[in-house]
C-alpha cells in the first residue's frame, strides 16, 4: 500500500464516461500495479455517482474531488486536510487553460494531443502544487515553449522571449 | 509529412480497432516498430517514437523498454527531444527505478542552461520524481535559483525546494533564509510558492515555526492587499483576487497562529475582515471563506470571531450549491463537541438537510443531528430522525439503526414524561424500521438497563417485534443469534432489577406477555413469570399479572387477538399528549385493525395509546 505523505494533491486522472483513461498525473511515487488498481477503483466510484450528488468522495484516507466537463471526468485526489472547494477551482482552472489552448476543447483534443495536455498541466502544477495563479502567464509560457519546438537547436534559445 | 502526424495516425489506427484483441495486435506491431527505432541511431523522429510509446503506456500496456530512451532524449541538445524525454521520465520513471538516477546529471546541466524553458523542464521533473539522493545532490543548485533568477524560474525553484524538503527534511535549513526573502516578492506565482515553502518548513521544524511567527504582520499586509484590491485581469476569479494565494496564506496563518496568543491576536482583525467582505456567491469566494473558518477555529481567536465563523458555516448550509452545504456539514461535525452551543443554534437548518437530495449531505446531516440530540430536544429530533429513516436511501439504513439508540442514550434519564410514548408511536408508524430497531434496542438493553426511557422503549419494541428478533436476520445490521430464552432472560432481568422503576417493570411484564403469542417453545416460562407477579407487592404490577394470568387461563381463545401487533396510531387518537404536533411528521400507514374481543381484559383498550395519567406512563 502506498503511504501518502502530506501534500496537497496526490494524483490527477482524466477519463471518459466509458472509463477510458485520457491523462494520469501522479504526485507520489506509486508502483505500476497500484496505479492500475487505483485507476480502476476511481473510475468505478466516480462513474457510479448519481447526477445530483456533491463533487466530493472519500477514498482511503484521501478526499477525491471530481467534476465532469463534457464527456470527460476530471478527478483529483487531495489530502484529507485540504480545501475541497479550492480543489474544484484547480480543476476548473486546468479546464480553462486547455480550453484557451485548444479553443473549445473537447475529448478528442486531449486524446490526439495528450502530450500537449501534459505540457499545459506542467506549467500550471508542479510537484502536486499550483505554480502559477495567473491564467494569462501560463498561456504565454506554453505558447513560447511551443515556438521553441520549432527551432532546431537549443543554443539559439537564449534569444527567445524571457517571461 | 510532419512527424507529429505519425503519432496521431497511430492513435487513429488504435482507436479504430473494433475489439480488444485487434487493439492488442496493433499495439504489439507498433511497439515492435518503436523498439526497432530506439535501437537505431538518431533519425530525427526519436521524440515521436517515445510519444507513441507514452500513449500506448496510458492505455495500460507495458512500456518499461522506453526508460533508457527517456534518458537519452533528456540528454539531447534539441528542445523538442528534451521536452518529450522529460515527459517520459515523469511518466515512466519514479524514484524506485534505477534508471532515474541516470538523469541526475542531465538535470544538473539543464538547471544551469541558458534557456529558461530548459531549466523549467529540469525543475519540473525534479519536483515530480526526484529521489532523496537526487534531491541532496541538487539542493544547492535549487537554492541558487531561488535567489537569483527570473520570476518564471523562481516560482518553479520554490516548489522544487518544497519537494526536496518533503523528501529530505534536514535540507529545510538550507532553504529557510531564501524562503524568508521571497515573501517580499510581488509576483503572485513566486509568492504562492514561497508561502507553500514556508508552510512546509514550519510544519517540520518547531524553531523555524517560531522564527516565521515574526512574519505574521507581513502576511497580514499581503492578505489585506489582496482582499482590498480591485479587479485584476491576471488574478481575479469570480470577483476574488487570487483565491489560490489567499487560501495558502490563510493556511500558513493558521499554522503560525495555532497555540499562540500573540500571533492569533495579530491576525484577528484581518480574519474578521476577510470573513465579512468575501463574496461567497461563487466557489472561489466560498473556498476562501471556508479556509478562513478553518483558520479561525484552529487558532486562539476571540469568541466573537468564532461565532462569526460558525455563522458562516450556518449560512453555507442554506447555499444552493450542494458542495458548499456538504463541506459546511463536515466542518460543523468537527467543531460540534468544542462549540456545541454555537452549532445548536443551527440545528433547524441541519435537520432540514436530512431532506436534502444529495446522499452525502444527508449522511452528514444524520451524523450531525445525532450529535445534537439532547434531553430538551429529543422529541422533535426523534420525530425528524425517524421520518428520515423511513425515506432514507438503502445505503444509509445501516447508520440509521443507531438513530434510535443514540438519542435515547444521550438524553439519558432526563426526558419528559410523554417522550417515551411519543417515541413508541413514531417507531410503530415506521414499519420498515421495526426489524433493526428491535435489534439495536435489544443489544442496548442487554448492555445496560439503567436508563429508564431507553429500557422502556426497548421492552416495548421487544414485546411487539420479538419475532423479528428471533429470526435473527435483518439486512441492516449484523446477524445475531437470539434465542427465546435470551429474550426472556433480558426481560426478566429488567423485571427483577432494583434499577427499574415501577413503570419500567410494567413495560417489561407486558412485553413478556405479548411474547406469548410471538414465540413458540417457551410459553410455559412466560406463564410462570406472569403467575409469580400475581403476588407482587407492587399493586400495578400485581393487577397486570392477575389479568394476564386470566388471559392464559379463562380467555386463552382471545389471547392471540388481544396481543396482536399494534396498529398504526392515528395522531388524532393521541388524546393525552398535549397537542405538541410536529406538523406532518407522522407517517400514516395502512392500519391493521385488530379483532375487537367482546370483553376487554387489559386495563387500557388495545387501540388507545397510553399517554399516562401522570407519574410514569402505563404500558398497554
Amino acid at each position: 500500500m502506498v503511504r501518502y505523505f502530506k501534500k496537497i494533491m496526490h494524483f490527477l486522472l482524466l477519463f471518459s464516461r466509458q472509463g477510458r483513461l485520457r491523462l494520469q498525473k501522479w504526485f507520489t511515487p506509486t508502483p505500476e500495479r497500484e496505479k492500475k488498481k487505483i485507476i480502476r477503483d476511481m473510475t468505478a466510484m466516480v462513474l457510479a455517482r448519481k447526477p445530483k450528488t456533491c463533487n466530493f468522495l472519500h477514498w482511503m484516507d484521501l478526499k477525491v474531488v471530481y467534476k465532469r466537463y463534457a464527456s470527460l471526468f476530471f478527478c483529483l485526489a487531495i489530502d484529507d486536510q485540504e480545501n475541497e472547494l479550492l480543489a474544484l477551482e484547480i480543476l476548473h482552472r486546468y479546464v480553462e487553460l486547455l480550453d484557451k489552448y485548444f479553443g473549445n476543447v473537447c475529448e478528442l483534443d486531449i486524446i490526439f494531443n495528450f502530450e500537449k495536455a501534459y505540457f499545459i498541466l506542467d506549467e500550471f502544477l508542479i510537484g502536486g502544487e499550483v505554480q502559477e495563479t495567473s491564467k494569462q502567464t501560463v498561456a504565454r509560457c506554453i505558447e513560447a515553449s511551443d515556438m521553441l519546438q520549432e527551432v532546431k537547436h537549443t543554443h539559439t534559445l537564449a534569444h527567445m522571449l524571457i517571461l | 509529412m510532419s512527424p507529429s502526424v505519425r503519432l496521431q495516425e497511430m492513435i487513429r489506427v488504435i482507436r479504430s480497432a473494433r475489439t480488444q484483441g485487434e487493439e492488442r495486435g496493433v499495439i504489439q506491431r507498433e511497439c515492435a516498430a518503436i523498439r526497432a527505432q530506439f535501437r537505431q541511431a538518431d533519425n530525427g523522429g526519436r521524440s515521436h517514437n517515445l510519444a507513441k510509446l507514452l500513449y500506448v503506456h496510458m492505455l495500460g500496456y507495458p512500456a518499461h523498454f522506453g526508460q533508457m530512451e527517456c534518458v537519452r532524449l533528456i540528454a539531447s541538445p534539441r528542445y523538442n527531444e528534451k521536452r518529450v524525454g522529460y515527459l517520459g521520465a515523469m511518466m515512466l520513471l519514479d524514484e524506485n527505478q534505477d534508471a532515474s538516477l541516470l538523469i541526475t546529471n542531465s538535470i544538473k546541466n539543464d538547471l544551469a542552461h541558458s534557456s529558461q524553458y530548459v531549466q523549467s523542464l529540469a525543475l519540473c521533473t525534479l519536483a515530480c520524481m526526484g529521489s532523496a539522493e537526487m534531491c541532496r545532490d541538487l539542493a544547492p543548485e535549487i537554492d541558487r535559483l531561488l535567489r537569483a533568477s527570473s520570476s518564471y524560474i523562481k516560482k518553479k525553484a520554490t516548489l522544487c525546494a518544497v519537494h526536496i524538503v518533503r523528501k529530505v527534511p534536514e535540507l529545510g535549513e538550507l532553504f529557510t533564509p531564501a524562503a524568508r526573502a521571497l515573501l517580499a516578492e510581488k509576483n503572485h506565482g513566486v509568492l504562492h510558492g514561497a508561502v507553500i515553502l514556508i508552510t512546509e518548513l514550519c510544519e517540520r521544524n518547531a524553531q523555524t515555526l517560531v522564527q516565521f511567527r515574526e512574519a505574521v504582520p507581513e502576511l497580514v499586509h499581503i492578505m489585506r492587499g489582496l482582499v482590498t484590491s480591485g479587479y485584476s485581469p491576471e488574478h481575479t476569479v469570480a470577483g476574488i483576487s487570487d483565491p489560490f494565494l489567499q487560501v495558502r496564506i490563510l493556511r500558513l496563518l493558521r499554522i503560525l497562529g495555532r497555540n499562540n496568543d500573540t500571533a492569533s491576536d495579530a491576525m484577528n482583525d484581518l480574519l474578521a475582515q476577510v470573513a465579512t467582505n468575501t463574496d461567497s456567491s461563487k466557489t472561489a469566494g466560498s473556498a476562501v471563506l471556508y479556509e478562513t473558518v478553518l483558520t479561525v477555529m484552529d487558532i486562539k481567536s476571540e469568541s466573537g470571531l468564532r461565532v462569526l465563523a460558525v455563522n458562516i458555516l450556518g449560512r453555507f448550509l442554506l447555499n444552493n450549491d450542494r458542495n458548499i452545504r456538504y463541506i459546511s456539514m463536515t466542518s460543523l461535525q468537527k467543531i460540534v463537541s468544542t462549540d456545541h452551543n454555537a452549532v445548536q443554534r443551527h440545528r433547524g437548518t441541519i435537520v432540514d438537510c436530512l431532506k436534502d437530495q444529495d446522499a452525502s449531505v444527508k449522511r452528514r446531516a444524520l451524523e450531525l443531528s445525532l450529535a445534537l440530540v439532547s434531553a430538551i430536544n429529543i422529541r422533535s429530533m426523534m420525530k425528524e430522525l425517524l421520518l428520515f429513516l423511513s425515506t432514507c436511501p438503502p445505503e444509509l439504513k445501516s447508520h440509521a439503526a443507531s438513530v434510535t439508540v443514540i438519542p435515547l442514550r444521550q438524553a439519558g434519564a432526563d426526558v419528559r414524561d410523554e417522550t417515551v410514548p411519543n417515541l413508541i408511536q413514531l417507531i410503530t408508524n415506521a414499519s420498515q424500521l421495526h426489524c433493526y430497531t428491535v435489534h439495536k434496542l435489544y443489544r442496548a438493553l442487554v448492555a445496560d438497563i439503567s436508563q429508564q426511557p431507553l429500557v422502556q422503549v426497548a421492552c416495548w419494541c421487544i414485546g411487539e417485534y420479538g419475532d423479528s428478533l428471533l429470526q435473527g436476520d435483518c439486512e441492516e445490521t449484523e446477524p445475531i443469534q437470539v434465542t427465546e430464552d435470551d429474550i426472556l432472560d433480558a426481560l426478566e432481568t429488567v423485571l427483577q432489577s432494583h434499577m427499574s422503576s415501577p413503570a419500567t417493570r410494567g413495560f417489561a411484564l407486558t412485553a413478556t406477555m405479548k411474547l406469548s403469542t410471538r414465540i413458540t417453545e417457551n410459553v410455559d416460562r412466560i406463564r410462570s413469570i406472569v403467575s409469580i407477579y400475581g403476588s407482587c407487592m407492587d399493586v400495578e404490577l400485581q393487577q397486570r399479572a392477575v389479568e394476564y394470568n386470566a388471559l392464559f387461563k379463562k380467555y386463552d381463545h382471545m389471547r392471540a387477538a388481544v396481543l396482536e401487533k399494534m396498529p398504526v396510531m392515528d395522531r388524532s387518537s393521541m388524546g393525552q399528549t398535549n397537542g405538541e404536533s410536529g406538523g406532518g411528521g407522522v407517517q400514516e400507514l395502512e392500519p391493521t385493525k385488530p379483532k375487537q374481543p367482546e370483553m376487554m381484559v387489559a386495563p387500557q383498550p388495545a387501540s388507545q395509546v397510553g399517554g399516562g395519567e401522570g407519574g410514569g406512563g402505563h404500558g398497554f
